[in-house]
């Protein structure tokens, strides 16, 4: 078919527009639902110019589409919202595995260069491309399994790991050099081997990353997928490919940078060491083990705790995830919220395994938007509140972050809850959370422990406040 | 291990050493309970409710001291009427006893149990420290002693407690004032205040303002600095010129308030006179003191220990027994303070005396006759002052960031650089493409920035949709001849690359519609 070419630029152009507007929609949760809107025509038209513009087997097309779309669909609609992080990992791992064939594709279809130069770089290209998209594969991969739960969250350290992926690179590298230049054959071989020593620098730094810091290795790894679609669109000189890999591959990066921030890391450190193993100190245990009993409390108790209260407010953390406990803990927001009482919830940045994870599992459960607060915001409010509810939460609410140096976790922002008059914290047990850090919060004066299975506590406290209730209004 | 709740043999008292909900909690930790005939009828409690929760019931005091292994009481040992024998003499001989026991004023109690070879702790001992919280049976009984304080002034003042606007006319609320605001006093207030009074507050340690605004009541202050905390949460002795700007003070308040309420006291000292005759007489007609320090010898110059007298218009209640008016509750309180230290020592199967224990350590005053009371000095604890939390210094120390700053610079040259290298010798394609490259990084940084963090999951779920752009990628290459690898490896491509595509914008469609106002 003939489509003039600068129609496809122009389309392209529009298309990367939509993309930018998709991502400018979701600045507010208003705007959000048309911003989602925007991506997908700006997909479709990009799709179609391609088809109609350098498309001639349709057939095949037709199909790979319609059969990646159904699992696509089936996957986006089976998907439960507490497993939002494993479906996000796995989405990224096919960008990585897309991106590694259309390299070798692109690389075995051969191209017809007019100088030596671009000869190279477009050698060079393919590359990178392949480099990143196979790192993307492997380490989305291994992060599923580790959210699914499939693969321990303890970080795995090998002995000399940095030297291992210093090596490994440094493999690539002579790989890469033997690579360009070189008729086809001889260079498929350097290819695929730097494909396989890419695969496992993704397994090996995701396999060392523990579960606390998922959240960063996810939003890294959702930058690298973008990072290999602007690649192949070099390899390929396909300026939409650069433009929506760019943007997706900055974004990510932001989301990176946020989640460091808000545990007090550094990038690097997170991507290449194990938590707080960098400095060789051992994590948990630390000379300040907190001292003093825990005081408990049982679903009756905190039940009243929370019809006496005039202001509570929820910490939810990934074990409210995993009890999936956030329909019930609205319900009970909701008759505190018919009682009079102010309730609103305090979401840290790194709670649960993904960033904004806990936003989606509390809009999942319809608690308004404008009630489910940051940490920014609320921070200052605890000395103000009645009653805290920390539910399956740890080290967001961990007090020596802010005056224990010892604290592996020392200097991250946290959630001050033992500012407030009560604090009840939900937990399964004293066990400490994914950082492995003692948590001398259970032990202060304020704090109420109520022991066992979030979801079973959370029903047995929202049917106490209910008959209760209508004992009150019969 | 067999353990035994003799019948309180004090006149007066009701209060009992276990309830039937403790004595099920004994059991659960292993012991065996064997309790007194009508040991709990002064507390409401019957002999059945004990034996639902697996206690046996003994038929006299005797079985009761000879026949179990740890004696659990509420007043220490004295002299049985019925048996007219002392109960330390009753007591087996290398038997054990947990009860009130004041061994600093009962060195002659100790004597006698010492002979019996006893092990005796001490619940009034067990140290004042967060651990030991639970098993703090004097803070436990100050609570209930200060409730019932304000029960029993409201019982003897003549007018309401809250202020009231009836069709009859305006009853103004009544004035308390509590002197020393520890355990007993913050319960008085927290009394007073939910009877509607208005409550004022004095106490020489400036650390317990806080508390005694928490519970509702204004606090006094003199206009001398002094902060009288002393050791173990107690007050210290206060200098002269504080004593006297300190009863100027009361002075004043005596003449406004209707009711006092004292519990100051040092421990080791008689309880200082803070409420003279004097002010008495200048009270107002009707006007009520409880003096909750009675039984060491009063704050109010007029008290008589254990009774309620009136004098100059003023009833002045004197009762020592405050929390054993409240029997019920104050047995349960104190059935629990027990268990918990049972608990704490090992419960039946593994009890033992753990002198490193600093809670036993503190409570204990004999071991099989040998005295050990009282527990070597430690420093004492030092009043714990109100933290007010220094500003923590950020975290990322300035070099670290001028490093970091550094570090960027160097990253921005590096780049500039590479782009003017890459604009002399790359051919105009590529820098063509470049130049889009850094531009749409940028505009993500942009916008991706403006995106509000409740939203981060739909971004990953939209730009994981959005980087299924790669699709084109494959689609460039796929059309050829069906069996070439190209072919194969861009179909599969698409295929995949779809996935993500649909799988990724209808997700966050899903997602997307749950945000809601």
């Amino acid at each position: 078919m003939n489509i003039p070419a600068s129609l496809i630029t122009v389309s392209y152009l529009v298309a990367g527009v939509l993309f930018i507007l998709s991502l400018g929609g979701l600045s507010a949760q208003t705007t959000a639902r048309r911003g989602n809107g925007f991506g997908i025509v700006g997909m479709l038209l990009a799709v179609a110019i391609t088809a109609l513009g350098h498309v001639s087997s349709f057939g095949l097309l037709s199909a790979a589409i319609a059969v990646g779309a159904g699992i696509g669909a089936l996957l986006a609609s089976r998907v439960q919202m507490t497993a939002m992080p494993e479906l996000v990992a796995v989405l990224h791992s096919f960008v990585g595995l897309a991106a590694v064939l259309v390299g070798i594709a692109s690389y075995l279809g051969g191209h017809s260069s007019p100088t030596p130069t671009e000869e190279l770089l477009h050698e060079v290209e393919i590359f990178v491309g392949v480099f990143v998209g196979s790192l993307t594969f492997t380490g989305s991969i291994i992060a599923f399994f580790k959210l699914r739960g499939s693969i321990g969250s303890k970080p795995l350290l090998l002995p000399g790991r940095h030297v291992l992926n210093a090596s490994s690179l440094a493999v690539c590298i002579v790989l890469a050099l033997r690579f360009v230049g070189v008729p086809i054959e001889q260079g498929l071989t350097s290819l695929l081997v730097m494909t396989g020593v890419a695969g496992f620098i993704g397994v090996h730094i995701v396999m060392a990353i523990g579960g606390a810091d998922m959240p960063v290795v996810v939003s890294m790894l959702n930058s690298y997928s973008g990072w290999a679609a602007a690649a192949a669109g070099f390899m390929l000189s396909n300026d939409l490919l650069i433009i929506t890999g760019a943007l997706v591959g900055s974004s990510g990066a932001i989301l990176s940078y946020i989640m460091c921030k808000a545990m007090n890391r550094s990038f690097l450190s997170v991507i290449f060491g194990g938590f707080g193993a960098d400095e060789g100190a051992k994590p948990a245990k630390a000379t300040g083990e907190p001292e003093g009993e825990v005081t408990n409390i049982d679903p009756a108790e905190t039940a009243s705790l929370l019809r006496a209260a005039k202001s509570v407010v929820v910490v939810p953390g990934y074990g409210m995830a995993v009890a999936h406990a956030q329909y019930a803990l609205f319900e009970i927001a909701e008759l505190l919220l018919k009682r009079g009482a102010k309730v609103r919830f305090a979401i840290h940045p790194v709670a649960g395994r993904l960033p904004g994870h806990m936003n989606v599992l509390l809009a999942e459960a319809k608690v308004p938007y404008d009630i489910v607060l940051e940490m920014d915001e609320i921070n200052e409010d605890f000395p103000e509140t009645d009653v805290v509810l920390v539910i399956g939460a740890n080290d967001i609410v961990n007090p020596g972050a802010l005056d224990d140096n010892s604290s592996p976790i020392y200097g991250m922002p946290v959630l001050e809850v033992w500012k407030a008059k009560t604090t009840v914290v939900m937990k399964r047990s004293m066990a400490s959370g994914y950082a492995g850090v003692e948590n001398p919060l259970f032990f202060k004066e304020g704090t109420r422990m109520l022991f066992g299975d979030a979801k079973k506590n959370v029903d047995a406290i929202l049917t106490d406040l209910r008959s209760e209730g209508s004992s009150a209004a019969a | 291990m067999k353990v035994g709740v003799p019948k309180e043999v004090r006149r007066g008292e009701r209060r009992v050493a276990a309830t039937p909900e403790t004595v099920g909690r004994l059991v659960k930790l292993g012991f065996e309970v064997l309790v007194e005939k009508d040991a709990g009828a002064g507390a409401s409690f019957r002999d059945s409710d004990y034996v639902a929760q697996g206690a046996a019931i003994a038929g006299g005091a005797k079985e009761i001291w000879q026949e179990t292994d740890l004696v659990l009481k509420v007043q220490p040992p004295e002299h049985n009427p019925d048996l007219n024998e002392h109960e330390a003499d009753l007591l087996r001989e290398g038997g054990a006893l947990i009860s009130f026991i004041f061994p600093a004023k009962n060195s002659e109690l100790i004597e006698r149990l010492a002979k019996r070879k006893a092990t005796v702790l001490a619940i009034d001992q067990v140290p004042r420290i967060t651990r030991a919280q639970k098993m703090d049976a004097l803070s436990s009984m100050a609570n209930i002693a200060g409730y019932r304080a304000v029960i029993e002034a409201a019982s003897f003042y003549g007018r309401f407690f809250t202020g009231q606007m009836t069709a009859a006319g305006k009853v103004p609320p009544a004035k308390v004032m509590v002197i020393g605001a520890g355990v007993a006093g913050l319960a008085a207030i927290g009394a007073a205040r939910g009877l509607g009074a208005i409550v004022r507050a004095f106490d020489t340690r400036a650390e317990v303002r806080e508390q005694v605004q928490s519970m509702g009541a204004e606090f006094l202050t003199v206009s001398l600095q002094e902060d009288g905390s002393g050791a173990g949460g107690y007050a210290k002795e206060m200098s002269k010129e504080f004593i006297d700007a300190e009863m100027a003070l009361f002075a004043l308040q005596a003449r406004e308030v209707d009711i006092i309420i004292t519990t100051a006291l040092i421990p080791g000292k008689p309880a200082p006179v803070l409420i003279t005759e004097e002010m008495v007489k200048s009270m107002r007609q009707g006007s009520v003191i409880v003096d909750m320090a009675a039984e060491a010898g009063g704050n109010c110059a007029l008290t008589q220990p254990g009774q309620v007298i009136e004098q100059h218009g003023t009833t002045v209640i004197g009762y020592v027994d405050l929390p054993s008016r409240l029997a019920p509750t104050a047995s349960q309180l104190y059935g629990s303070n027990l268990t918990h230290l049972l608990a704490d020592m090992g419960g039946a199967k593994s009890f033992h005396i753990d002198l490193e224990d600093e809670v036993v350590r503190g409570a204990i005053v004999l071991r099989d006759g040998e005295l050990l009371w009282p527990p070597p000095r430690k420093e004492p604890p030092k009043p714990v002052e109100r933290k007010e939390r220094a500003p923590v210094p950020p975290p990322v120390s300035h070099k670290k960031k001028e490093a970091s700053a550094g570090a960027s610079l160097a990253v921005i040259a590096a780049t500039l650089g590479l782009l003017l290298l890459a604009g002399a010798f790359a051919p105009p394609a590529f820098v063509g493409h470049l130049t889009v490259f850094v531009l749409s990084c940028f505009i993500g940084w942009q916008v991706v920035w403006n995106v509000t963090p409740a939203l981060h999951t739909p971004l990953m779920s939209v730009t994981n949709a959005v980087s299924g752009i790669i699709l084109v990628g494959g689609m460039l290459q796929i059309s050829g001849r069906i069996e070439s690898p190209v072919v194969i490896l861009s179909a599969i491509a698409v295929l995949i690359a779809t996935i993500n595509i649909a799988g990724g914008f209808l997700v966050t469609q899903r997602m997307l519609k749950m945000f809601q106002r």
